[in-house]
């Protein structure tokens, strides 16, 4: 009997072999993740949205910032898709140039977010001395006026980052600061939960008993097993982050008006609606299409990053 | 081949480790000493919550503290006490000198990471060896534990091997770096009885190749007879008995041992009835003033209420912590 079942498992061996001969951990990722249909028409729908941001002004060489106040407010046609606004600029070419704002904001904001949070969330989750106060604090920061605060804090320092950066380096930095300040305390407070429960786990018992030191206890052993809400509040946190500079450009506190981000062509659109009704839709629903394609990314990344659903 | 006779490699002394809880303190292990010698299979066996597997962990610090407590106690290994060693110096004992066995297959390979990556971390932490050493290492410590296609294994995730395979898997990280002492804490609880037979076998094949000393708790007490060399009984957190293993089975000296004993059905006894140890295994939460048996104890008399009886030695190799002599029938006198 012992020979038939070494034999059976020898050949099963060999089937596997020839067809996962170069797996790796992020092969095995992107094959789960292909599959989910919702993920992958995210991916692209988010691929073509980055690359017409980045590169459609090649293909698309109309000057975003020419004022012609002979072409003011025309409605879509082939000469400008989307319409121009009321100075006569193209509304593609400016959708254009204000979604790499967006878009690098909505990144860079996430990153400092899921960065400032996953480390908050762990260092309370893991260290029980450290927890109180760290909740504590993630409570305070739950707890303030977010959006006042923005422009608060806006309001004060815009003049003095500009005068260190330039006008739009500066503004970009503390847009982007503001934004990841404000929005860890979500992602912070899944990272703890996910970690107190984690570190119960035998496998981090089993990584202590064989000598391993508390750092990578901490890197190998428990953050992989918590990034997979990480990443889903990486992708919301992206949504968020736009939405919330588009609020703030809609405010008017945002990047200044000939800068273009998607929230700042809302602004600036809402006085005409009534004439050109297309320069709002189109910045709307390129942050709408955006979130929702993010959103599809993270619910993919978190199936495919989970080991125990890949088998499926 | 008495194991008795060699050179001890681990002695603990007055072992107390305790937890602070909401309900109280509780006293999981209460003056625990014991001696493994090299190449010694100790088996440990008790009921559940008698501290078999917290006094293990004890000696490597594995308890989560706080709640847990070592309170007092010396476990000298190699000439160092691993109980007051430095945070560095244990890590260095941790995996290389002492190998670790769970429970659980299921949950203690991290789900995440591959089979040959946690087998590799252990020889990259202790060896030094490089990606590619450690890698030929694993796959050669997959082969010894019976792993077949072990070149494939190593990139496999632990959900994508069977109970048995796992349990091996983790033998191979507790035997990466040829430890002097296997701790394997029911390691074949989890699993069915055909794979606990090979793992048994692979187990102490590998304590013969490598002369590891093996501490193997269990509340099996048909794997222990098979196994040991020497058995400690433990109960309350206290061990009660310690013998050679024929010993213990053909002259149990404490009544608790006695009752393990006469509840384990045999085949050589048809139609004999089975008898059971009556009342419940004690609360912990106040420190052992009187025997902690004595609640469920036939013998019990006066003195074992009101003293704690320490191991006493009641033949050759072999020590019982009781007050009363049940072959003579009579108090046990000692000086």
């Amino acid at each position: 009997m012992a020979t038939t079942r070494e034999r059976t498992e020898e050949t099963t061996g060999l089937d596997q072999r020839a067809e996962e001969k170069h797996r790796s951990l992020w092969g095995d990722v992107w094959r789960q993740f292909r599959r989910h249909k919702g993920a992958m028409v995210g991916l692209v729908l988010l691929a073509v949205i980055v690359f017409g941001s980045y590169f459609g002004p090649w293909f698309w060489p109309k000057d975003p910032f020419a004022i012609d106040t002979s072409l003011a407010n025309l409605p879509p046609s082939v000469e400008s898709p989307f319409g121009t606004d009321n100075l006569g600029r193209d509304v593609l070419a400016r959708v254009m140039v204000g979604g790499r704002i967006s878009l690098s904001v909505g990144i860079t904001a996430m990153l400092l977010s899921v960065f400032i949070g996953t480390a908050i969330g762990i260092l309370a989750g893991y260290f029980k001395w450290l927890d109180g106060w760290l909740m504590r604090f993630t409570d305070l920061f739950l707890a303030l006026p977010i959006l006042p605060l923005l422009l608060v804090i806006i309001m004060l320092f815009r003049d003095t980052l500009r005068a260190q950066f330039g006008p739009e380096l500066g503004i970009f930095l503390l847009v982007v600061f503001v934004i990841g300040i404000t929005s860890w305390m979500q992602t912070a407070r899944i990272v703890r939960g996910e970690v107190l429960s984690v570190k119960e786990e035998e496998f981090v018992l089993a990584a202590n008993s064989i000598g391993t030191r508390k750092r990578n206890v901490i890197f190998r052993h428990v953050l992989p097993n918590v990034l997979s809400p990480v990443m889903v509040a990486a992708a919301l946190g992206v949504a968020v982050a736009i939405i919330t500079e588009s609020a703030l450009s809609f405010l008017g506190l945002g990047f200044p008006s000939d800068f273009p981000t998607w929230g700042r062509l809302v602004t600036d659109a809402k006085d005409t609606i009534n004439i050109t009704p297309a320069r709002v839709i189109w910045p709307g629903m390129m942050i709408s299409l955006t979130v929702i394609s993010v959103n599809f990314i993270g619910d993919g990344l978190r199936d495919a990053l989970d080991p125990r659903l890949r088998s499926r | 081949m008495n194991v008795t006779q060699r050179e001890p490699v681990l002695e603990v002394k007055e072992l107390r480790t305790q937890f602070d809880t909401q309900d109280g303190i509780v006293h999981a292990v209460n003056g625990v000493s014991f001696t493994l010698n090299k190449g010694e299979f100790l088996g440990v066996v008790g009921e559940s919550g008698s501290g078999k597997s917290v006094t293990m962990m004890s000696l490597l610090r594995l308890i989560p503290m706080p709640p847990g407590e070592i309170v007092s106690g010396t476990a000298m290994f190699n000439g160092e006490d691993l109980l007051t060693l430095g945070e560095d110096a244990l890590r260095k004992v941790r995996g290389a000198k002492i190998g670790f066995i769970f429970q659980d297959p299921m949950t203690s390979l991290n789900p995440v990471l591959t089979v040959g990556f946690q087998i590799q971390e252990s020889l990259k932490i202790h060896q030094n060896m490089d990606d590619k050493q450690s890698r030929a290492r694993a796959q050669e410590l997959l082969e010894m534990v019976g792993i077949p296609a072990a070149a494939d294994r190593l990139d496999n995730f632990p959900f994508e091997l069977s109970g048995g395979m796992r349990q091996r898997a983790m033998i191979a990280v507790a035997l990466a770096c040829n430890p002097e002492i296997l701790i394997a804490d029911e390691p074949t609880t989890a699993l069915d009885v055909t794979i606990q037979a090979q793992i048994i076998e692979i187990i102490t094949d590998l304590r013969d190749q490598l002369d590891s000393a093996v501490i193997w708790i269990t509340h099996d007490l048909g794997v222990v007879a098979g196994l040991a060399d020497r058995v400690l009984v433990m109960y309350g957190g206290q061990i009660v008995e310690e013998a050679i293993v024929n010993d213990l089975y053909a002259d149990p000296q404490h009544p608790y041992t006695k009752g393990l004993l006469g509840s384990i059905p045999r085949l050589d006894q048809k139609g004999a009835e089975l008898t059971n140890i009556k009342g419940q295994p004690p609360n912990l939460y106040s420190f052992p003033e009187s025997c902690s048996f004595a609640p469920r104890c036939p013998y019990a008399y006066e003195r074992c209420w009101n003293e704690n009886p320490p191991l006493l030695n009641v033949g050759e190799s072999h020590f019982a912590s009781c007050w009363w002599d049940i072959e003579n029938n009579r108090p046990r006198y000692v000086s």
